[in-house]
């Protein structure tokens, strides 16, 4: 059997990312640890070849391997999102890897593979093909959460993962099953398909549709799915953290979104009310829980299980409008998560540089009087925590206007009534932050006291978050036009 | 909106102290004072000739602006100004260089930072004025809150912090309620944010009562009106002198400025239904706000409960819908901002001396301080609605309007005139005649040039205003005349027998007319 080239070709940017994750593990090993920041570099270079790939074929619409992968703007939205998060946290764990003393080019070549069971995941047309880029991604992640191996709490944050992970995965392989029983295919057509020929009320459907967004729920971190959350956040390497909470949520959303619409489109009457309670318990949860955090990574890990309640409320409305008003409700997600990648990644590199000495000062007193000894540091810290909790002129306010916007378009102001209030109850944890590092005299006990270490990697991942933070705060048709252009069409 | 200017004269206006809060940033601490105290001058400057190029007799929006920003959902850039605002947007301007000054000597750590704030406040501030499109004025309302948080939090009194996220918290969760109604309304109106489009349209009772609610929850916080004004004496007492000027001058106008901007044209209907219960509230906070200022022993709690008393008569004047109340109501917002601005800064006089605010600490300045003294009490007076200066043009006409709405209202609110004047002579009795105990080694000095130069032109308005309203009222008779008349039918059906209101119309004008030379509500 030959392969076509017509298939290899559209999968090349894949191809690109596993080629280079095998090239950077080759060579490693003959890399001199004084060099290592080479394979970042080879890391980064591979990942700009892909971007230019992705985003000439921004318009394209085509299928390979008998419709197991498409490529079509929708995953072409969702790749461009992941290069660039990927690129900002290569070029943050640069500076990262150092400042911990961990110097390991394995690292690059597992963010790599990482990355390609995402392009896998927001590409994949069939439920294995999904499955198979959920599993990359994770078993990755479980690796890089473990990186730091003299840290308990890092090893803990690693086991944990994987043991709750692999249930999810359980889960969710329980679900395709049992649609692959239904539609004898595991084809998102086939069951799109089956689903329309069966009537809504089938049990198995139902049954099948629960068990799918369980397992979709673990990845997402949505109550009350997201217990792993708060320890492996907080237990991760810094950098890895970041790239959890921003480029692992958005490949889950992207892969859920396309399989809850192109599959599961018929059954969107049901999955759409389940979801709606989800989104309340994740947005209440989330919000309430992090009032009480100390740590400022699990602090962090609550909120961005709120904001994945937020992003939810746009797929409850397509769910529940369906059709063009439904898609803009598609577009409002992905508008939210692009947002989120940018504040939240910008957040955490100012989490991760923070340093007493070797250690990392993740506490929220080691905030306190930040302003007085780091006050850039403390001034783009006040950015991403405004833009995290929704305030104008920031990029978070448009990510919340167009979700609630497409809430209250689906006659669901209620339901936007109950974000706005969690939105205001959020607040109050953020500008506890501000609080801390702008009102408080630094405590000259602590010794050593936390300082912010400075690189230029870092100063470029610091000047993209405030640029996206900014920049689509104040001129957001471009992505927005984008999100629109790249939305899958609703039936 | 038939003035299209070609030059962005009100864009340069508001983004201008931006420009300088970034200048602001990159300098040393003298510089930056004098970087500010600069581009508040300039800005004032420039906005000066609005004044006069303002047409009175159109109920347009002039110096109107408009600039495609988000394509979809259409929101826009739109600024423009008409008579309700303008004084606002004047205002504003006039008493940020204030603001500067009373921190020259007052705030001495990060001065840079604290010059960045308030010029910021007053891009935000300047731009909530003159928003016409919802979403352009949320972005300004919501802009201000991070800069007023850091300016209470950072610069105010010993309990900053829980005033400051008090402050935030209040004001945040009722605006978000307004982001939600806008949404609302966006999807009812038309499918745009445009809010002269927007008070054009008409919307079902249902909606409407929902919609005031919402509407309610973020501009009555703001005003405060009873029972939603406890975040108000917490914030003024923390909040350094520039910080409590800018909240009593031109943050508590923003929320009956929303009430005249959209509550009024947009929801008539639902207005009218709740005015009776909106009158209620503003009479309650006179009279409340005023038994509470009485029982106070810090000078700036007693002032903020004042301002509670004082923006329950703007509430009042707004509520009773015709054109001596709500004309009545826009004076009161000038007033109040130069008359308690005024007294905020004499507070922050006194307590860059003695280091206290409590009354006690404070008595018989008026021997080592003539000029200070003078200048407490002329305020003080104006701020009791003296005849002859500003606040009593504001009142009498808010009393006028509600005179021919309820004569046992006005007999209400016209008691927290005579509280005003019990516990402001009461306080002025004591810090500036009374015995002074001994006042430890506190050295007092009068007040230096610099700071009577800021008390100076608050004194001539208090007094131009209080002899000569009238450039001030005929700049606003169209556009609150235009507002009413969006109404005319439900008003004119409540006000009937009609010939009766025409008669206590007149009536009212020639009491006006007796009392203030200059003042001619004749149209």
């Amino acid at each position: 059997m030959t392969l076509p080239l017509q298939d290899i070709l559209a999968i090349l940017p894949e191809l690109i990312v596993i080629g280079t994750a095998c090239l950077v593990l080759a060579l490693d090993p003959i890399t001199p640890p004084s060099h290592k920041d080479a394979l970042a570099w080879l890391t980064l270079a591979a990942l700009s070849v892909c971007l230019g790939l992705t985003s000439s074929q921004m318009s394209v619409r085509i299928s390979a391997f008998s419709d197991i992968v498409v490529i079509d703007p929708y995953a072409s939205f969702w790749k461009i999102l992941l290069y660039v998060v990927t690129g900002l946290t290569v070029l943050l764990s640069l500076a990262y890897l150092k400042a911990e003393r961990l110097h390991i080019g394995e690292y690059y070549g597992f963010i790599l593979l990482t990355l390609s069971g995402m392009m896998v995941m927001v590409s994949a047309a069939d439920l294995l093909t999904i499955y198979l880029g959920t599993e990359l991604m994770s078993l990755s992640l479980y690796i890089l959460a473990g990186l730091k191996r003299a840290d308990s709490r890092s090893l803990e944050a690693s086991a944990k993962y994987f043991v709750l992970g692999a249930f999810s995965s359980g889960i969710l392989l329980y679900g395709i099953s049992l649609l692959f029983g239904v539609a004898g295919s595991t084809r998102l057509s086939a069951i799109a398909a089956a689903t329309a020929l069966r009537g809504v009320t089938d049990p198995i459907l139902m049954v099948s549709m629960v068990l799918l967004t369980v397992g979709f729920g673990f990845k997402l971190a949505i109550a009350p799915f997201h217990m792993w959350t708060p320890d492996v956040y907080q237990g991760a390497p810094t950098s890895v953290t970041a790239y959890m909470a921003i480029a692992s949520k958005a490949a889950s959303f992207g892969a859920f979104l396309r399989v809850f619409v192109e599959g599961l489109g018929g059954l969107r009457g049901d999955w759409y009310q389940l979801l709606l309670v989800l989104s309340i318990i994740t947005m209440v949860l989330g919000n309430v829980v992090a009032i009480v955090q100390t740590n400022i990574k699990r602090m962090l890990a609550y909120s961005s299980i709120a904001h994945a309640g937020y992003a939810l409320i746009g797929v409850v409305v397509a769910g529940k409008l369906g059709g063009g008003a439904g898609s803009n409700g598609l577009a409002s997600v992905m508008l939210y998560l692009a947002i989120y990648a940018f504040m939240t990644l910008g957040a955490f590199a100012i989490v991760g540089m923070l340093r007493k000495g070797t250690l990392e000062s993740d506490e929220i007193q080691d905030f306190t009087g930040l302003a007085k000894r780091e006050p850039l540091a403390a001034l783009l810290m006040l950015v991403f925590l405004v833009s995290l909790a929704g305030i104008p002129p920031t990029a978070g306010f448009i990510g919340k206007l167009y979700i609630f916007m497409a809430a209250v378009n689906a006659g669901l102001a209620w339901l936007a009534v109950i974000a706005v209030i969690f939105a205001a109850v959020s607040a109050f944890y953020y500008l506890r932050i501000v609080m801390v590092m702008y009102m408080r005299e630094p405590e000259l006990s602590v010794t050593p006291e936390p300082r912010f270490e400075h690189s230029p990697a870092l100063s470029i991942v610091l000047a993209c978050a405030l640029a996206g933070v900014l920049l689509i705060g104040l001129f957001p048709n471009m992505l927005v036009s984008l999100a629109i252009l790249a939305v899958p069409l609703m039936k | 909106m038939s003035d299209v200017t070609t030059f962005p004269w009100l864009t340069l206006i508001i983004f201008f102290p931006l420009a300088g809060a970034v200048a602001v940033c990159l300098v040393e601490d003298q510089q930056a004072r004098w970087i500010a105290l600069g581009v508040t001058i300039a800005d004032l400057v420039i906005s000066l000739p609005l004044w006069w190029s303002f047409d009175s007799g159109s109920s347009h929006m002039q110096f109107f602006e408009h600039v495609a920003w988000i394509q979809t959902p259409p929101i826009n850039y739109s600024v423009g100004l008409d008579g309700i605002s303008l004084p606002l947007f004047l205002m504003t301007a006039f008493l940020t260089p204030f603001c500067v000054v009373a921190s020259w000597s007052a705030i001495t750590s990060r001065v840079q930072g604290f010059m960045a704030m308030l010029l910021v406040m007053e891009t935000a501030m300047l731009g909530v004025f003159a928003a016409l499109d919802f979403v352009l004025f949320y972005i300004f309302w919501e802009a201000m809150l991070i800069p007023m948080y850091l300016l209470i939090g950072m610069w105010g009194g010993a309990n900053r912090l829980y005033a400051a996220i008090k402050f935030f918290l209040y004001t945040l969760a009722g605006s978000m309620l307004l982001l939600v109604a806008i949404l609302v309304l966006y999807f009812n109106g038309g499918h745009t944010f445009d809010i002269l489009a927007l008070s054009r349209g008409t919307y079902s009772a249902s909606l409407q009562t929902l919609l005031f609610w919402a509407f309610f929850a973020a501009f009555a916080v703001k005003v405060p009106m009873f029972p939603l004004h406890t975040w108000l004496p917490d914030a003024h007492v923390e909040a350094p002198t520039a910080g409590s000027v800018i909240l009593a001058s031109v943050l508590l106008k923003m929320g009956t400025y929303g009430f005249l901007r959209f509550t009024l044209p947009m929801l008539p209907d639902a207005t009218i239904t709740f005015s009776k219960l909106m009158i209620a509230l503003s009479i309650v906070a006179i009279i409340y706000g005023a038994y509470m200022a009485l029982a106070q022993s810090d000078l700036k709690k007693l002032i903020a409960y004042s301002s509670v008393s004082h923006m329950g008569f703007v509430t009042l004047g707004i509520f009773v819908l015709n054109q001596q109340g709500i004309e009545g109501a826009v004076m009161q917002m000038i007033n109040h901002g130069i008359t308690t601005g005024a007294l905020f800064l004499c507070v922050g006089m006194i307590y860059e001396r003695t280091h206290s605010r409590l009354i006690k600490d404070n008595i018989g300045l008026a021997g080592p301080m003539p000029r200070f003294a003078t200048c407490l009490m002329i305020f003080a007076l104006s701020s009791l609605a003296l005849p002859g200066t500003n606040s009593f043009v504001g009142e009498f006409l808010v009393l006028a309007g509600t005179f021919l709405w309820s004569k046992i209202a006005t007999a209400l609110a016209a008691l927290g005139i005579i509280l005003a004047a019990t516990y402001l002579l009461w306080m002025v009795q004591r810090v500036v005649f009374g015995v002074p105990a001994a006042h430890g080694d506190n050295r007092l000095v009068d007040l230096n040039p610099r700071e009577m130069a800021t008390m100076t032109p608050l004194l001539i308005l208090v007094f131009w205003i209080g002899l000569f309203p009238n450039p001030f009222l005929s700049r606003m008779h169209t556009s609150v005349g235009k507002l009413l008349n969006g109404q005319t039918d439900v008003l004119g059906a409540r006000m009937t027998p009609v010939h009766f209101a025409e008669i206590e119309v007149k009536a009212s004008r020639r009491v006006i007319r007796d009392h203030q030379d200059g003042i001619n509500s004749g149209r």
